[in-house]
């Protein structure tokens, strides 16, 4: 503890708010959590290269360290403990099951360059993961290796690249909704595209008109996420892949938002060319604290020849993994190896566990979990746009002002409450957006629960208590953080403190 | 629907408040023509016991590494995991947490990865590291990457040496972004020389260290040569372990240290999902990927920590962003920096030097068969051998024997015939003297 931090208590702890310090901070040298016996003697072979110094990391033993790692664990908010409403992000619940799976013996501790006949099981699992996502999508073909949803979207888009070179199209510019995720813009010029903007209409749609307008022959693609990042179907999707084929352009979909469709409407249905699905969120893999991911992609059969490697095919002497390119068509490799195969095997377990006529039933009671929201918090906040919304409900900053109070003041406020706070100032076309997403994991009681909080908070900023919010969080491990001056002096990684002479200078 | 809390009472309940007759009403946007009339044909909800017992199945039909005599690597390896890691990484709070946007109540995530971060600096002798990327090959593409925004130069020199998975990743991305590799030819020996490749457009030269042949080489000269062109080293480890009897990276002049971090913590999983790491000298920090944490204080004074820098990444910079990458490998972080606070000082060196001898005796004992001739003059734990018949037949045949005996150079080059009969070989910790033995008797009968 510094000895000037505001604490009401003598150890800085605070009933079950435990105070932890870096594992640099623990350590004893010689100590160790680990019993390895002595090496065998033999003539090193590591040239003139052995490390020569000592390497810094802390000794501890095991105790220690498991001590350590749960006290951090208490310092997270996670969906075990409560709604996540983090909008866009679909945090819902991750059931055990999977977690068991991926660690069987035969697929946990299988490795990627196992001999073919060694690892037909493996194969069979990509096999069946790979028909899930086509039946559910509509879709034709699969690229499972990408290793998250912006990885996902890095695939469709140099995909599309190489159809493009293919027909030694020059084309290069990609319509990109102001709505989007930043990973859009991102990935489009990762791709050696340029975007163009389209906006939105008063409705949080795409803007069909502006749509038209910057429709060319020029137009590589359009990256649309449907339902969109308001929480709002596309109603003009079929249109405007139909405009966009007639140009000459392909359709990116953005599959982030699937979980609002899955089992009632096929993507493939609505004429796109490609979609990446976050295995994390449509089909319940673990967030673990911002990864890892998984993102296969759907292609059209105007973009399957295209696909990277590697992929699995069947023939009479079984599965076959093809890591090498007879056509010359793939746009090749993104990742070592073949992709989350441990993401895989949880999803396919959630898959399995809901089956075609669950995953109907969880993406309908997503919806309507988010529309109870937008209806209950209708009075009380003031929702971004008229009439139902998909998954997730989009509320702007209105109700608040003239109240002092901002998004973020709520949010920290709602962390005092016990909730984790709803995605805040995105999408950035709606002014100091609150995007809440329950999935279809919270119960009707829990939605209450939330919904009375919301409105004790709205009226709470209404009737002037800014205290309440400007101090908010009060009750968490910590109080708001100093982001400025993180950024400003970064400091990226502990050092050892200087010798005491040298502090004294 | 075990997963599902609504009941039919509840559902009604809601429609009615939101005013809409049924569940299906509020899809109403979507184009007649798209809403599905009839049931998918994919199978109905099942109990856990069934889904186990298909999963089970399947899983069954593989060869998994434990129980058999187990020498492959070639870039993700066989590694004992203490039984706290994989318990600590399921606590929920962990498991089923967010991205850290809102730290006073990540703070644990934050912790750890600033930790983690310190861990992954000081294994690779460099100044700072994110906090993880995807895995070893895409940390590489990106770390040319950055290269090229850092010298304002189009042009990279691979080394021959690389895992062929990196080159090909970085290829892909530069075929779209237009840079220029220039990989050299597969080089099993470590005899190429690319400091005489290097010019005023070389943005970066990258090399395997120990090589995907297991060949090890210093890398000082190597640095100066570049330095001396305005050029840096990127230097890629596929083995994290070796670091624990190795010189640094960064110790010899390296400026950017990229590393698949799967061999501490991580299971082998069938090839993911696994953990990039990613460091660099600091003068660097802003043309890095990834996400960082930084140290700060809150509002009561406390210390605490936060997601910083992020006017590098795509939710800021939109189309102006170091890099697409959103994710990072979070779980995988945890379970590498979990295991590495287990081992510490003492038991990381300790593991290293286990390995290295492990591989020692192994290469003993195969180089006692006839026909077997060792490619490396020195390694860590993983070596190249030639035999006298292609070793993707012998693979085939040891995996019979249910041996698994190392990944045949053909299966990463599979139209050099130069490199058919050469066995990519690798033995860790977990390897035992009976191991080593029963490979050295069924590779002599196989060859025989």
């Amino acid at each position: 503890m510094k000895p000037d931090a505001v604490t009401d208590t003598f150890t800085g702890d605070r009933g079950l708010q435990l105070e932890e310090p870096l594992i640099f901070e623990q350590d004893a040298p010689g100590r160790c959590a680990v019993d390895l016996p002595e090496p065998p003697k033999v003539a090193p072979r590591l040239g003139k290269l052995a490390r020569r110094g000592p390497i810094g990391l802390p000794g501890l033993s095991e105790p220690q360290v498991v001590r350590h790692y749960t006290r951090l664990s208490q310092k997270n908010y996670a969906i075990d403990m409560g709604i996540y409403p983090l909008g866009s992000c679909t945090m819902k619940h991750n059931p055990r099951l999977n977690e068991r799976m991926a660690r069987l013996p035969g697929l946990g501790d299988a490795h990627p360059l196992l001999p073919e006949r060694a690892a037909q099981g493996a194969f069979e699992l990509m096999d069946r993961i790979a028909h899930w996502l086509k039946t559910l999508t509509g879709m034709p073909a699969v690229a499972l290796s990408p290793g998250a949803g912006a990885h996902g979207e890095l695939c469709g888009m140099m995909a599309i690249r190489a159809a493009l070179d293919d027909r030694g199209d020059t084309r290069r510019r990609v319509l990109v909704p102001q709505s989007a995720h930043g990973t859009n813009p991102a990935t489009a010029v990762a791709c050696g595209f340029t975007v163009d903007p389209i906006p939105a209409d008063a409705g949080g749609r795409v803007d069909l008109a502006a749509f038209r307008e910057k429709l060319g022959t020029d137009v590589a693609a359009i990256m649309l996420t449907n339902p969109n990042t308001c929480g709002l179907f596309e109603r003009d999707i079929v249109t405007i892949a139909d405009a966009l084929h007639e140009a000459g352009g392909y359709f990116y979909c953005d599959g982030a938002n699937f979980n609002a469709i899955v089992g009632r409407v096929r993507p493939g249905d609505l004429g796109i060319d490609c979609m990446h699905i976050n295995l994390h969120k449509t089909f319940s893999t673990p967030h673990g604290g911002g990864g890892p991911g998984a993102g296969p992609v759907v292609f059209s059969e105007a973009l399957a020849p295209y696909i990277p490697l590697p992929y699995v095919v069947r023939d009479a002497n079984g599965f076959r993994l093809v890591e090498h390119d007879g056509t010359g068509k793939s746009f090749g490799r993104l990742k070592g190896f073949h992709g989350q195969m441990g993401m895989f095997i949880r999803a396919l377990a959630y898959m399995m566990s809901h089956g075609g006529d669950g995953l109907a039933q969880a993406s309908g009671d997503a919806v309507l979990n988010a529309n109870y929201i937008l209806a209950s918090l209708k009075n009380d906040m003031t929702p971004a746009f008229p009439g139902t919304c998909m998954h997730e409900a989009l509320f702007d900053d209105e109700f608040l002002k003239g109240t002092g109070v901002s998004t973020l003041d709520v949010a920290k406020a709602m962390i005092d409450e016990g909730f984790h706070p709803m995605t805040m100032y995105f999408p950035l076309i709606v002014h100091g957006a609150l995007l809440i997403e329950p999935t279809e994991t919270e119960s009707k009681d829990s939605l209450d629960r939330f919904v009375a909080a919301m409105q004790a908070l709205a009226r709470a900023a209404r009737a002037g208590d800014a205290a309440r919010f400007s101090e908010a969080p009060r009750f968490s491990p910590r109080r708001r953080l100093d982001e400025t001056a993180a950024a400003r002096h970064p400091v990226l990684r502990w050092k050892p403190p200087a010798p005491a002479s040298e502090a004294a200078e | 629907m075990r997963y599902l809390p609504l009941t039919d009472t509840d559902r009604r309940a809601m429609l009615a408040r939101i005013g809409v007759p049924s569940i299906d009403a509020l899809y109403e946007d979507v184009p007649a023509t798209a809403r599905l009339k009839k049931k998918l044909d994919l199978p109905d909800h099942l109990g856990e016991l069934e889904v186990e017992r298909a999963i089970g199945g399947m899983a069954a039909k593989n060869i998994g590494a434990a129980g058999v005599p187990f020498f492959i690597g070639g870039g993700a390896y066989r590694h004992h995991v203490p039984a706290s890691v994989d318990y600590l990484i399921q606590r929920g709070e962990f498991l089923t947490s967010y991205t850290p946007y809102q730290p006073e109540v990540t703070q644990g995530t934050l912790q750890y990865l600033f930790e983690f971060q310190t861990q992954v600096a000081l294994l690779t002798g460099m100044e700072v590291a994110n906090a993880s990327m995807y895995d070893g090959a895409t940390s590489a593409a990106e770390a040319v990457m950055m290269a090229m925004r850092i010298t304002r130069r189009n042009r990279a020199i691979v080394s021959g040496g690389l895992h062929p998975h990196y080159l090909a990743v970085a290829r892909t991305h530069a075929r779209f972004l237009g840079f220029e590799l220039d990989a050299g030819a597969a080089d099993p020996e470590g005899r190429e020389t690319l400091a005489a490749k290097i010019d005023e457009n070389t943005a970066c030269v990258i090399v395997q260290y120990p090589s995907v042949f297991g060949q090890l080489a210093d890398l000082r000269a190597l640095a100066e040569a570049c330095h001396e062109k305005g050029a840096l080293l990127v230097v890629a480890v596929t083995e994290i372990v070796s670091l624990g009897a190795l010189e640094s990276p960064g110790a010899m002049g390296a400026d950017i240290v990229v590393a698949e971090g799967q061999s501490i913590g991580n299971a082998l999983s069938f090839g993911g999902p696994y953990l990039g790491l990613f460091a660099a000298r600091e003068k660097f920090v802003r043309q890095m990927p990834g996400r960082l944490v930084g140290e700060t204080l809150d509002a009561d004074g406390r210390r605490g920590w936060v997601l910083t820098l992020s006017t590098r990444e795509q939710h800021i910079r939109r189309e102006k962003a170091t890099s697409n990458i959103c994710t990072n490998s979070g779980l995988c972080a945890l379970a590498f920096t979990i295991h590495l606070t287990l081992l510490g000082e003492e038991g990381y060196r300790r593991l290293a030097a286990l390995n290295h001898a492990a591989a020692v005796r192994l290469a003993d004992r195969l180089c006692a068969v006839t026909g077997v001739t060792p490619l490396n003059q020195s390694f860590f734990n993983e070596f190249t051998l030639r035999l006298p018949k292609p070793a993707a037949e012998i693979v085939d045949r040891l995996a019979e024997r249910r041996i698994l005996a190392g990944v045949p150079a053909s299966r990463f080059w599979p139209d050099d015939p130069a490199l058919a009969n050469l066995l990519i070989v690798a033995a860790t910790e977990t390897n035992t003297d009976a191991d080593f033995e029963a490979f050295g008797a069924a590779l002599a009968e196989c060859l025989r």
